[in-house]
C-alpha cells in the first residue's frame, strides 16, 4: 500500500473513533432521559472533551492531506466528506452533552404523564445515527439513500411532542420547567437526525460522487 | 496490462468509435462551439500502432488537456492535429480531422501550421536575438509590413506576458533568457502568427513552480482569443488549467469530459487508478 493509501486508511480510523464516541453519546444521552441513569449523563459529559479533541485532530489530518497530496477523485471525495462529516459528528456530541444535561435536570422530577413520545422519536434517531455511520463504514449509498428519508419522520414526531408539550404547559404551570426541558431534548433529538441527514448524502457524495442535498437530485 | 491489439475491438474502442454520437446526444456542452474533430483517427509507427480510433472534439476558446501514462499516445494524438507526425518514417494516419470542418489532410501544411501553432516541451529560441525571434514567422510569411514589424512583436510579447522583462534588450541573444521565459518566448513567437489553435506539448515540464504558473496564468489570459489543447504529465496543471481533459490509455481515448467531472468523479474505472496514482 502507498503511503497516502496508508494516510487515507488513517483519517478513516480517526474518523471511526469519532463515531464510534459519537454513537454511543447519542445512546447514553437517550438512556439518560428514558431510562433515568445519571451514571450514561455522566459518561456523555466525560466524553465530551475527546470529540471536541478529535474533531480538531481530524481536521488538521485532512487538510494536511489536502495541501500534501492533492488527492482526486475517490481520494479528494473521501478527505472532503471527512472534513464534513467530522463538523456533523461534533455538533451530535454538543447535542448529546445537551439532552444529558436536561436528563439530569429530569432526574429528580416525577414524570408528567403520559410521557410524550421521546422513546419512538430517541429509537428512530438512534437507528438514523447508525445507519449512516454504517453506510459511511461500509461505502454503501443505498444505506445512505434509506437515512433520508427518515427524517421527515422524525420532524413529525417532534412536532407532534411539541404541540402536546404546550398543552401541558397550559393545563397547569407547575409542568413548565419538565415540559421545557422536554422541548429542549426532542429538539436536540431532531437536530441529531438533521446531521445524521447530513452525514447521509456525504456517503451518497463520497460513494457515488452525487449532491442529494436540498433536493438538487430531483432538479437535475 | 495487454498490448493493444492490432484490430481492437475492446468496449474501451466501441466506446471511442461511438463518441460523436454520445457527444452529440449526452456530452456536447451547451454553447460549445466545435474547433477541431477528430473521428475515428489512426495513427501507426509502422507495424506499432499508437492511436486507436481517436473521436473527439476540440471546442473553440477553451482550453483542452491530454492525460495518461507515458506512450499512451497523447503526444501522438497532439501532433497529428497540425500534422507534425509527417516528418517521422513509416508514420501514417488515418481517419478524418476537421478544422473549422475542413480536412486538415487536404489543407497546404505551412497553412495548416499557422493556423495550428505549436510549442514543445523544451524551449526551443532560435539562436536569433529575442525580436527576431518573434519577428521571424510574420516576417517569412508577409503578414506584417516592414513599418508594422515592431508594434507586433511588442504585441506578441505582451500576449505571452514577457515584454516587461525584455523590453530593454529586444536585441540581446534570446539565450540569455531564463528557461522559463525562453518558454514564454517560444510561445510569443507561435503567437506571431496569430494562430487559431494552439497546441502546447508538456510546456513547463522543464521549468520551475513560478515560471509554471507564469505560462498557466497566460493560457487563461490566451484562450480569450485562441483554442488550446495541452498536453501534460502534471494533473493538477489540467486540473487547474483546462476546460475540458481527455485520458489517453495505451492508445485509446477511455474518457473525455469536463475537467471537474474527470478529477471529482471520473466514469471510468482507468481514469479514476490512474489520477488517483493506483495505476499498474
Amino acid at each position: 500500500m502507498r503511503h497516502f493509501e496508508q494516510e487515507l486508511e488513517q483519517l478513516k480510523g480517526k474518523l471511526l473513533e469519532m463515531s464510534a464516541l459519537v454513537e454511543a453519546s447519542v445512546q447514553r444521552s437517550v438512556a439518560a432521559v428514558t431510562q433515568k441513569d445519571r451514571s450514561a449523563a455522566e459518561q456523555v459529559l466525560r466524553d465530551e472533551a475527546r470529540i471536541n479533541a478529535l474533531e480538531m485532530e481530524i481536521d488538521e489530518f485532512a487538510i494536511n492531506l489536502l495541501a500534501t497530496q492533492q488527492p482526486l477523485a475517490a481520494d479528494l471525495r473521501l478527505v472532503v466528506a471527512a472534513l464534513k462529516i467530522n463538523t456533523d459528528l461534533e455538533r451530535m456530541g454538543d447535542l448529546s452533552v445537551h439532552i444529558a444535561q436536561r436528563a439530569v435536570s429530569l432526574l429528580s422530577e416525577p414524570v408528567i404523564q403520559p410521557m410524550v413520545d421521546v422513546h419512538h422519536m430517541s429509537s428512530l434517531v438512534e437507528s438514523m445515527v447508525r445507519k449512516s455511520l454504517d453506510a459511511f463504514v461500509a461505502n454503501d449509498a443505498d444505506m445512505a439513500r434509506s437515512v433520508l428519508s427518515s427524517d421527515d419522520a422524525v420532524d413529525s414526531l417532534r412536532t407532534a411532542s411539541y404541540h402536546e408539550l404546550v398543552s401541558f404547559m397550559e393545563k397547569d404551570p407547575r409542568n413548565i420547567p419538565q415540559a421545557l426541558d422536554l422541548i429542549g431534548i426532542t429538539r436536540s433529538l431532531e437536530r441529531i437526525a438533521d446531521h445524521s441527514t447530513n452525514i447521509a448524502e456525504d456517503v451518497m457524495f463520497l460513494v457515488k460522487g452525487i449532491d442529494v442535498r436540498h433536493h438538487a437530485e430531483a432538479r437535475q | 496490462m495487454q498490448a493493444p491489439s492490432p484490430q481492437p475491438a475492446s468496449d474501451v474502442t466501441m466506446r471511442s468509435q461511438t463518441f460523436p454520437m454520445q457527444m452529440a446526444e449526452e456530452k456536447k456542452p451547451a454553447g460549445e462551439l466545435s474547433k477541431l474533430s477528430a473521428t475515428n483517427l489512426n495513427f501507426h509507427y509502422g507495424t506499432f500502432q499508437a492511436l486507436h480510433g481517436i473521436s473527439m472534439q476540440v471546442y473553440d476558446k477553451r482550453v483542452t488537456a491530454f492525460i495518461g501514462p507515458s506512450g499512451c499516445g497523447k503526444s501522438t494524438f497532439l501532433r497529428t492535429l497540425n500534422r507534425m507526425y509527417e516528418t517521422i518514417r513509416n508514420a501514417r494516419v488515418d481517419g478524418e480531422i476537421l478544422l473549422d470542418g475542413e480536412d486538415i489532410f487536404k489543407l497546404e501544411v505551412s497553412a495548416l501550421r499557422r493556423r495550428v501553432g505549436m510549442v514543445f516541451q523544451r524551449p526551443n529560441p532560435f539562436p536569433k536575438s529575442i525580436f527576431d525571434n518573434i519577428a521571424y514567422g510574420p516576417r517569412i510569411n508577409g503578414s506584417v509590413s516592414g513599418s508594422g514589424i515592431k508594434d507586433h512583436v511588442e504585441q506578441s510579447l505582451r500576449r505571452a506576458a514577457l515584454w516587461d522583462e525584455v523590453k530593454d534588450k529586444l536585441h540581446d541573444s534570446a539565450y540569455g533568457l531564463s528557461g522559463g521565459q525562453q518558454q514564454r518566448l517560444c510561445i510569443a513567437r507561435a503567437l506571431a502568427v496569430n494562430p487559431e489553435v494552439l497546441l502546447l506539448d508538456e510546456p513547463c515540464s522543464s521549468l520551475d513552480p513560478i515560471a509554471t504558473a507564469k505560462i498557466e496564468d497566460l493560457i487563461f489570459q490566451l484562450k480569450d482569443s485562441c483554442t488550446i489543447v495541452i498536453v501534460t504529465h502534471n494533473m493538477q496543471q489540467a486540473a487547474r488549467v483546462a476546460d475540458f481533459t481527455g485520458f489517453f490509455l495505451m492508445g485509446k481515448l477511455i474518457e473525455f469530459d469536463n475537467t471537474t467531472v474527470i478529477f471529482k468523479n471520473p466514469a471510468k474505472k482507468e481514469t479514476e487508478d490512474y489520477i488517483t496514482g493506483r495505476f499498474g
